[in-house]
């Protein structure tokens, strides 16, 4: 009897982990029972459906990513159909123009502004409805974030705050400046697994006995 | 500080995880950080080599200098405060950096109290030897804790010492019955809440960087894998051979830290490290780590 090899189809979102606000995705994730995995080499990529580029320094993700050749890897396996969500410094790695820098990614077409806001002194939290990724309020994180200045005619405007966007989207990407992954609402993990194809095992909007310490036990260093 | 505000400041120190803070003292340096990937930069006037070096009292830096390095570059700006010096302090929220470090690299202008942290909108970040001293600056608002190490000796050894105490006393912690923690808390100078976080967590409940003495790529390897969160380099990049260099190759292990053949990499030819310190070398008036309490 021949056994044929079963190809299976892309079933997981990676958080790429090489600098900043790994954990925290992954607890997002697993809360909606999302298989997920740190992706840190090429070798990673197998069977994403997805990729989360974290919050960080996007300075820093921009030079690993481009010394460590994973930027071409990005750039072929989203070309296979990988979806991407950019977060905040993730936003930045995405965007077609960069105010002042060069791009890195350029997967959409947005310019944008690194740390529009100010220092650490001006990063704020507000809330918002977005219709498209959740019938209720949700609570926005912003933390030196970016500004959003411009789009393109391909591109679909999640959210809108005074003079400029938050959230955005195209076919294949999804930026948010602000951090969901640093809240207790899981709508936009939902929103994004169910862009790459996905089914969340998990109902529930918000996570209810999510704290801003959730994250850690993921980063233990004794159980 | 209200409790949203300090939720934000433990969140950005969160985002710079996995990252390096570099000491610079002028602009020039501040972009070769940068560019090499630092999350965040230290501004002060002399890095704490020169500090032990010259001598002295060491106090804040000049203002003028923090504000130039803060208006040339994108990534977060930190900058050193005297322990107990709120006014220093208040100083450097009205400069509307992003850090504080309340830093015993500085000479301290109290030998009793450390900053009140929690009148501040600006978040700090504290050093600390062991898990007591840690908690302590936790209670007092610190939104950030890193090891003290032994700062300007390019020696490792006490950064390495800091860190496996702590992680032996959550150890302790985690694994020891409830009751117990009462006395563990008043042996180790520990607020009782907080000791039961930690036990909860198996962690500092806020995240915490390896200091004090880190020189190379492989020195950045080590404390991230004894569980510090992220390095800061102080001395040990603008007192090597080639600083753009050694500071790429910081970064990359730093990120890298569990796989050796990349740190290998990393590793290559970059120049003289800094001259080393061995610590029994240095009188022990002398030892920063010994400052705060």
């Amino acid at each position: 009897m021949t056994v044929l090899p079963i190809r299976k189809s892309p079933d997981l979102i990676g958080v790429l982990d090489l600098q900043g606000g790994v954990h925290e995705h992954l607890e997002h994730l697993d809360r909606l029972e999302i298989p997920s995995r740190r992706v840190k080499d090429a070798s990673d990529f197998t069977g994403l459906a997805g990729l989360i580029l974290p919050g960080g320094e996007s300075t820093c993700l921009a030079r690993l990513i481009t010394i460590f050749g994973l930027k071409d890897v990005i750039l072929q396996h989203y070309r296979l159909g990988m979806k991407i969500w950019g977060t905040c410094a993730g936003a930045i790695l995405l965007a077609e123009k960069v105010l002042g820098e060069n791009s890195c990614l350029g997967l959409i077409d947005i310019e944008i502004e690194r740390n529009g806001f100010g220092s650490q002194l001006d990063s704020f939290v507000a809330e918002s409805m977005i219709p498209a990724v959740s019938g209720e309020i949700l609570p926005l994180t912003f933390i030196r974030a970016p500004k959003i200045l411009k789009t393109g005619k391909e591109v679909n405007v999640l959210l809108r705050i005074d003079d400029y966007i938050a959230a955005a989207e195209n076919d294949g990407v999804l930026v948010t400046v602000f951090h969901p992954e640093l809240t207790g609402s899981v709508a936009f993990h939902r929103y994004f697994s169910e862009k790459c194809g996905l089914t969340p095992q998990s109902e529930a909007a918000v996570i209810s006995d999510w704290g801003m310490l959730s994250w850690m036990k993921h980063a233990r260093i004794a159980s | 500080m209200d409790s949203k505000r300090y939720e934000l400041n433990v969140q950005l120190a969160q985002m710079l995880k996995g990252g390096v803070i570099m000491d610079v003292t002028n602009v020039e340096q501040a972009k070769i950080a940068e560019d090499a990937g630092a999350v965040a930069v230290m501004a002060l006037e002399r890095v704490p080599a020169d500090i032990r070096k010259q001598g002295g009292v060491a106090r804040m830096s000049d203002p003028a200098m923090i504000a130039e390095i803060k208006k040339a570059v994108t990534i977060p700006v930190m900058a050193k405060a005297r322990i107990g010096h709120f006014v220093e302090a208040q100083l450097l929220e009205a400069l509307k950096i992003d850090y504080i470090d309340e830093s015993e690299v500085l000479t301290p202008a109290d030998e009793e109290c450390h900053i009140d942290k929690t009148t501040f909108s600006i978040p700090f970040v504290c050093g600390a030897r062991n898990l007591g001293e840690a908690c302590r600056r936790i209670a007092e608002g610190a939104a950030m804790i890193r090891t003290k190490g032994e700062a300007g000796t390019g020696n490792v050894v006490e950064a390495v010492r800091h860190m496996r105490t702590m992680n032996r006393e959550i150890r302790q912690l985690v694994q020891m019955p409830v009751e117990e923690v009462t006395g563990f808390s008043k042996a180790n100078g520990i607020p009782y809440e907080i000791a039961l976080k930690v036990k909860e967590l198996g962690r500092l409940p806020v995240v915490n960087f390896a200091a004090g003495g880190l020189a190379t790529p492989a020195d950045a390897a080590l404390m991230m894998q004894l569980g510090c969160d992220g390095v800061f380099v102080g001395s040990g990049i603008f007192k090597s051979a080639d600083p753009a260099k050694r500071a790429r190759a910081i970064v990359k292990a730093t990120a890298y830290y569990n796989d050796p053949q990349k740190v290998l990499e990393a590793s290559m030819g970059l120049g003289e490290a800094m001259p080393g310190l061995e610590i029994g070398q240095i009188p022990p008036e002398q030892i920063l780590a010994g400052r705060g309490w």
